[in-house]
């Protein structure tokens, strides 16, 4: 059989006859695509000649929407980008916020924020790998880990009351204490997690199938990441260390140690391991936080700001300055200081940043989001081109392309 | 009762049970997979879902039965039925087992013994393919088609390799019956010890041939969306599904009739003929038939599938240069037992 390479040289080679070529339409609705996006394939046999992904089918305006909207209400809209990880959206939200206002968030909360932050990372982690093992045909580790999904999201849902799109914390902190609960639940997650993974990752990482599947399978090198502006899991795996957890710390992720794991070649399997083990890093990353959440003065969950943050009840009917706040910020009427900030956060895919430009109304002048979805999802034809049908999914499905995040 | 009619009633139990055998396969996967992957798995209709084929049946009678408007509509037809009948047709050599002498008669617990029946059986199972063929052609939908190739190409490479490792059984056993080949493995004879080799490569095809994990390439649900039965509905999908299973079966019973002694137990082989005896090795046999159904679905829920030029890769330089050494290190070990 034919090399990739030859097959790509055969195929720009102009004096090559023309083969008529069959196109196959892979999404919208296809059981691989795990979302709603298009790819045309150009076929020869089950060789991929070239593709065209659309992108748009579930596309929500959600930049425009948060043109007309406060900013707190500018929250759940981010939830809805990658929703495997929301709490990390709804954190980075809150923290382009804080930069345009100059909010200083206490300790205790950056480092609650760390907490459920990680925990996102590892259910989005942990949805990606075992999805691409069901893209391989083992479905098993996927549903055998799945439910360690639903024990973050039981976490979730003691903190916020919400579990899939969480609109979790507010600017300048969080709506409430995490309970003694909350503690609980993720020790005992702590616990019993990496047991799970590790049988997770003896079912995959080392089986020949697997393995055969993924190596070189959709690589792409580091000149071409860096071009396309790769960032998070896709780009450690081509070899670049870039996170934005040590490049631009936030939510003091200067004082954490955790190692930031790195790939060779950039193909699947390479992202699958990177992934694996910042699984193995945020876990320890979760431990630590939990240390740190210990060592605070209790109580503390948002920062003291009027203007942002909604007072306790009991004060919003007894003191009429507590009245008129809590009014001024349901109605969305505090005024935001003009300014333009870019802040971005390590989400689970990538780096997602908020470029927030306010001219001093009560809700943005424009409000643009970085998602790294959308950039993945320009390399695509370029990774599987040559390749054969089976890898268009098993790389569609690593590079963990999220609808939500795609179309925004 | 004329030897003919218990000929037609042996032929309609052995009917009865595959497709018996092949509906609580049904049943039984999907509680293995539960069981696999720590679920529940269907515990709805009857107590602990033994209900559940029956409920999957009524279901699949009486969904739509839809038709493309751009498919062939005969062929459409045809290919599901085809499927079945050839997957149903393959049980008709498989002793099931030992003699019952009754009055001085003799009832084989066989529909027919020919001589050939190894042939017989490799010739049935090669026509299966067509089902699928015709099947994922007439639905006149891409995924379909590729499905449908790729069952082709696979069950063409695969048969190549599953030939020659019987090839190396046949110069030992030196019979195509295979009455014979079981009654040559009474005791612990099996050909299992002799014909490892031969045996390893006859169950890697047996997956393919079956399309079972990890050679599910034609039907495939993440890639080709259902592969050749895509556009199936109602009990065209049903005859495709079930047919999966009853071939799923039969593979099984050829694999214990080849291998591991067919009804031949060491302790039942010695008795005396009679009722006892031919109970006892009718339940070896399905004993033998449940462990490789069993393995056949645990293989499938734990191992990823193959991708198409690495299936062909092991079909073709992998398991045909290993039959090949198979089928000569077979021939100097006949040639110095000989000498």
């Amino acid at each position: 059989m034919r090399t990739n390479k030859e097959y790509i040289a055969d195929f720009h080679n102009p004096d090559m006859p023309d083969i008529p070529y069959s196109t196959l339409n892979l999404g919208p609705t296809h059981p691989a695509t795990h979302g709603i996006f298009q790819n045309v394939l150009k076929m020869d046999g089950e060789r991929i000649v070239d593709a065209e992904q659309t992108v748009g089918y579930i596309h929500r305006a959600f930049e425009k929407i948060a043109e007309r909207r406060p900013l707190y209400q500018i929250t759940p809209l981010t939830d809805r980008l990658n929703y495997c990880s929301a709490p990390i959206n709804n954190t980075g939200w809150h923290l382009a916020v804080e930069k345009l206002l100059g909010i200083q968030v206490p300790k205790r909360v950056d480092y609650m924020r760390v907490m459920i932050m990680e925990l996102a990372r590892i259910s989005d982690h942990l949805i990606c790998n075992s999805i691409l093992g069901v893209d391989t045909g083992a479905l098993t580790g996927f549903t055998y880990v799945y439910q360690y999904r639903e024990k973050i999201y039981e976490i979730y849902e003691e903190i916020c009351g919400a579990r899939l799109t969480t609109n979790m914390g507010r600017i300048g902190g969080f709506e409430r204490d995490f309970s003694p609960k909350v503690f609980e639940l993720t020790k005992k997650f702590l616990v019993e997690f990496p047991k799970i993974w590790r049988e997770f990752e003896s079912l995959l990482s080392r089986n020949r199938i697997f393995m055969d599947r993924t190596i070189d399978t959709g690589p792409i090198s580091v000149e071409r990441a860096l071009n396309y502006g790769f960032t998070g899991p896709n780009l450690r795996a081509t070899g670049i260390d870039y996170d934005i957890r040590t490049a631009d710390p936030y939510c003091s992720y200067e004082e954490f140690k955790f190692d930031i794991p790195v790939g060779t070649t950039g193909d699947t399997y390479d992202r699958f391991v990177v992934r694996n083990e910042e699984i193995w890093q945020s876990l320890s990353l979760v431990e630590q936080a939990i240390r740190k959440i210990e060592a605070c003065e209790p109580g503390i969950y948002h920062a003291d700001e009027d203007h942002y943050y909604l007072p306790p009840k009991k004060e919003v009917y007894r003191n009429m300055e507590a009245l008129i706040y809590h009014f001024k910020i349901i109605m969305g009427e505090i005024e935001v200081p003009a300014g333009e900030v870019y802040r971005a956060v390590e989400g689970a895919n990538g780096e997602l940043g908020f470029y927030l430009v306010s001219d001093g109304g009560r809700s943005p002048y424009r409000l643009h989001f970085r998602r790294p979805c959308f950039i993945y999802y320009q390399a695509f034809p370029e990774m599987i081109r040559g390749q054969l049908l089976s890898d268009a999914i098993v790389v569609m499905s690593s590079l963990n392309v999220i609808a939500g995040e795609l179309d925004a | 009762m004329s030897a003919v009619m218990i000929k037609l009633i042996f032929i309609v139990v052995v009917f009865g049970v595959s497709l018996f055998v092949a509906m609580y396969s049904t049943y039984a996967e999907r509680k293995i997979a539960a069981f696999l992957q720590d679920r529940l798995g269907p515990n709805r209709a009857g107590p602990f879902g033994i209900l559940q084929p029956f409920a999957d049946g009524i279901k699949l009678f009486f969904k739509e039965e839809f038709i493309p408007l751009k498919a062939d509509r005969w062929l459409f037809l045809m290919g599901p039925g085809f499927f079945m009948i050839t997957a149903l047709m393959t049980s008709a050599v498989i002793p099931f087992g030992a003699d019952f002498i009754h009055d001085g008669k003799t009832i084989a617990l066989q529909a027919t013994d020919i001589n050939v029946g190894l042939l017989y059986i490799f010739g049935v199972v090669s026509l299966g393919v067509y089902g699928i063929l015709i099947g994922g052609w007439a639905s006149n939908n891409k995924f379909s088609l590729l499905g449908a190739i790729r069952a082709a190409s696979q069950n063409i490479s695969y048969e190549l390799a599953m030939g020659m490792s019987i090839v190396a059984l046949v110069m030992m056993t030196s019979t195509l019956s295979l009455r014979e080949i079981v009654d040559q493995q009474a005791g612990w004879h099996w050909n299992v010890f002799y014909q490892p080799l031969g045996f390893l490569i006859f169950i890697i095809c047996a997956f393919a041939e079956t399309n079972r994990a990890p050679f599910d390439l034609p039907e495939c649900e993440t890639e080709l969306v259902g592969g050749y039965h895509t556009e199936f509905s109602s009990m065209k999908l049903g005859f495709y599904l079930f047919a999966e299973y009853i071939n799923m079966f039969i593979s099984s019973a050829v694999l214990a009739t080849l291998f591991f002694g067919g009804y031949q137990f060491p302790w039942v082989s010695s008795m005396d003929p009679g009722l006892t005896k031919t109970i006892l090795s009718v339940v070896v046999m399905f004993g033998k038939i449940f462990f490789f159904i069993f393995l056949f679905m645990w293989v499938r829920w734990t191992l990823p599938r193959f991708r198409y030029d690495q299936l062909m890769n092991l079909g073709w330089k992998i398991l045909i240069p290993l039959a090949v050494v198979n089928i000569v290190l077979t021939g100097a070990v006949i040639l110095y037992k000989m000498m």
